[in-house]
């Protein structure tokens, strides 16, 4: 292996388009042999500008936008902004509007999480596992349908409470799903404890120190897979969490291995937890009437989100509309700590060192800064700016639309 | 001569592999597919594949060398189209067979691969250099067992003909059951030479893209993927001639029948195996390789070579 070192590193691009990512997102790579030597990340290909059209729309307009920030775990997202503006607010919700929150917010966690191992099946190259997980998964994405009448982006927040109930019906429904579930979940355990290959490419692979989960303030199950005992719905309970009883897990071993025995752990703790909630559920009403208009103040609201803690902070001027929302989506936490993860590991662990975060690149993007290719001078471009040098660089590839829009604007 | 052309156009040349190959991507598909719990491809579905390939834009990367690049491919799909000339697949004689066509079928199977790693390395994309790499480290991983396997079973019918082989081992059918140490290694280095899980290391999608062929398209990778199925036929009908042997002394129909049977078992299995793991890694495979197969390996040779002492001709 002497030799490999005469060489020159070889850089190698991952993303923004590579399949490992299923987010636009950079990691340059620095490869001697298949050894990584360096790596660096960029952030800032998914800018949406979310927190500032929040700021132009009221606050329920801005539930559904900030519900979107992402697919996977919307709930999270919405649940954590409600709360903030209802704390602003000073409502307080009805026991029976907080059990439905908690539900759904358990149900996602499990399609999540369900998720979550196999795409790290395929990044292994494990697709079996892929296509058997995501095939379970979809036992919980109906349920979610019927509950909320969305597969994805539930839309059962409201300000005040939940905007659907759930019927006795239902509640069965629930529960036969939750025992398929954690017959397949219990199969994965199985098959994660004892499957050869699955393991040899788990084990010691991405390794995170608890001193340095610490001091990255790596959060969710990154955390916790590296003895960090770290769950807001433990910590700092929100809604029905502090009547519920489940146990934070936890392991030492600080591995992409120990990541996804914390995982398989805590489906089977939200499973035990969707059954308490079906069991404990109190009757009455679960939405209450408030006004449009939010009494100045601010707030902060945490979430323990399926990637760990979410952090949405509010501030309130006495309008319809918010005067500033800041979202800290937990991937950002967690982005820190790849390159960590990553040190002296060969190329083949880029992917599932990158896909053991869990990451959700497009909830992390906040800022986009344009700079000059060539002086490297920052400038602000304007839309209309864009879309001319939009038309000249198609007019240069001989697609014309010029008179084609004049007879348009003719016509009409 | 006409003779000769048929053989190597029609049967068991290239027109038969292709549609076979086709065929055995198929099952090799469905197989897949079903095992995994989802529906798979309908039957036509490698050749619909094919011919979009074919009618598409050819695109060379322009700091690819461009002559290298294309010539590999067809490379790769003329050297393991030959070596099916010299595989018995209907009695016991092959098309082409002489003394010594076991290492000319090796060889011929071990081409495509430095083909893959040339066109790869001429690439000039980072991830195809890096897949071309892969590949050759690879091939010397599971060439070793490989060759060892079918070594033991030529020196216990003491020849190095396939022919041969074949011949001998009809006739001594008890035989078989002492070369299936060999037979297993043999199948595991066949999931190396096809690039399947879990040795798929040279064309890691989630890695380095499509590893050698990231650069490859239309009619190109059109013929690399043709050889990729030519390769797996010729593949199983080695290891269906060496360590198969049943079923020769029926009508040529019925030869003809069990041969489809046996290719297709194996197909079935390296389908079945690859549903079963995880990729591994390229220092984990040499690892296995090395530590497993090669020593597995050495102990067929060495069985039968006390095997040849201890029992009677």
């Amino acid at each position: 292996m002497h030799d490999l070192h005469d060489f020159e590193d070889v850089k190698i691009p991952i993303g923004p388009q590579h399949p490992a990512l299923k987010e636009p997102e950079s990691f340059l790579i620095s490869l001697r042999g298949e050894k990584i030597t360096a790596s660096s990340v960029r952030l800032g290909y998914n800018h949406r500008g979310i927190e500032k059209a929040c700021e132009e729309r009221t606050y329920t307009q801005g539930l559904y936008l900030i519900e979107r920030i992402c697919g996977i775990c919307s709930h999270s997202h919405s649940t954590c902004f409600v709360q903030a503006v209802e704390e602003i607010a000073g409502i307080e919700v009805t026991a029976r509007a907080k059990y439905l929150r908690t539900l759904i917010g358990e149900l996602e966690r499990i399609h999540s999480h369900l998720l979550w191992l196999g795409v790290a099946g395929h990044e292994i190259g494990f697709d079996t596992l892929l296509m058997y997980t995501w095939r379970d998964r979809e036992v919980v994405m109906d349920l979610l349908a019927a509950l909320t009448g969305n597969r994805v982006n539930y839309g059962i927040n409201t300000v005040g409470g939940v905007r659907r109930d759930i019927s006795h019906k239902q509640k069965e429904e629930v529960l036969k799903a939750i025992d398929i579930l954690e017959e397949r979940t219990k199969y994965y355990i199985d098959l994660a404890k004892g499957e050869t290959t699955l393991i040899k490419r788990l084990q010691g692979v991405g390794v995170l120190s608890h001193e340095d989960a610490e001091k990255l303030d790596a959060v969710g199950p990154t955390a916790r897979a590296s003895g960090i005992e770290r769950d807001v719905r433990k910590d700092d309970p929100y809604a029905a969490y502090g009547e519920l009883d489940f146990k934070v897990i936890s392991v030492n071993s600080c591995d992409v291995y120990g990541r996804t025995l914390v995982r398989l752990g805590e489906l089977m703790e939200s499973f035990s937890l969707v059954r308490q909630i079906i069991h404990k559920i109190p009757d009455g009403p679960i939405l209450i009437k408030s006004s449009r208009k939010i009494p100045v103040g601010e707030a902060v609201s945490r979430y323990e989100a399926p990637r760990g803690e979410d952090l949405h902070y509010v501030r309130a001027n006495g309008t319809e509309k918010p005067d500033r929302v800041k979202v800290r989506a937990p991937t950002l936490a967690n982005i820190q700590s790849v390159s960590k993860m990553l040190e002296d590991r060969y190329l083949a662990d880029m992917p599932i060192v990158i896909a053991a975060i869990d990451p959700c690149f497009s909830c992390t993007d906040r800022l986009i800064a344009v700079r000059d290719a060539k002086n490297k001078e920052k400038n602000t471009v304007v839309w209309e700016t864009i879309r001319l040098k939009g038309i000249e660089w198609y007019k240069n590839k001989g697609i014309d639309f010029t008179s084609l829009n004049e007879k348009l604007t003719k016509l009409f | 001569m006409l003779k000769a052309l048929f053989h190597i156009l029609i049967f068991p040349g290239l027109l038969f592999l292709f549609i076979f190959g086709f065929f055995a991507e198929y099952v090799d598909r469905k197989l897949y597919a079903r095992f995994q719990n989802r529906i798979g491809p309908p039957w036509f579905q490698p050749l619909a594949d094919f011919i979009k390939l074919i009618s598409k834009q050819e695109i060379i990367p322009e700091e690819a060398d461009s002559n290298v690049f294309k010539l590999m491919p067809l490379l790769a799909l003329a050297a393991s189209s030959a070596a099916i000339l010299y595989i018995p697949i209907l009695g016991e004689r092959s098309v082409f067979s002489f003394n010594g066509d076991v290492i000319v079928v090796l060889y011929l199977l071990t081409v495509p691969t430095f083909a893959y790693f040339l066109g790869g390395w001429y690439s000039r994309s980072v991830y195809s250099m890096i897949g071309a790499v892969r590949s050759l480290t690879q091939l010397f991983a599971y060439e070793v067992p490989l060759f060892l396997c079918i070594l033991a079973s030529a020196m216990l019918a003491d020849t190095w003909s396939l022919s041969g082989i074949v011949a001998f081992y009809n006739q001594h059918i008890g035989y078989w059951f002492c070369n299936i140490i060999g037979f297993a290694v043999a199948l595991i280095c066949l999931l190396g030479k096809l690039e399947k899980i879990p040795f798929d290391i040279p064309e890691a999608e989630t890695e380095i893209v499509a590893g050698s062929f990231t650069e490859y398209n239309g009619r190109l990778l059109a013929f690399i993927r043709m050889s990729f199925n030519v390769e797996m036929i010729v593949g199983a009908s080695l290891l269906a001639a060496v360590f198969l042997p049943f079923g020769l002394n029926l009508p040529p129909a019925a030869v003809f029948l069990c041969y489809l049977i046996q290719v297709f078992l194996i197909i079935a299995a390296v389908s079945f195996l690859r549903t079963l793991f995880a990729r591994l890694r390229l220092d984990q495979m040499i690892n296995f390789c090395w530590k497993y197969l090669a020593p597995l390996a050495f102990l067929q040779v060495l069985f039968n070579l006390i095997l040849k002492v201890v029992l009677p001709r």
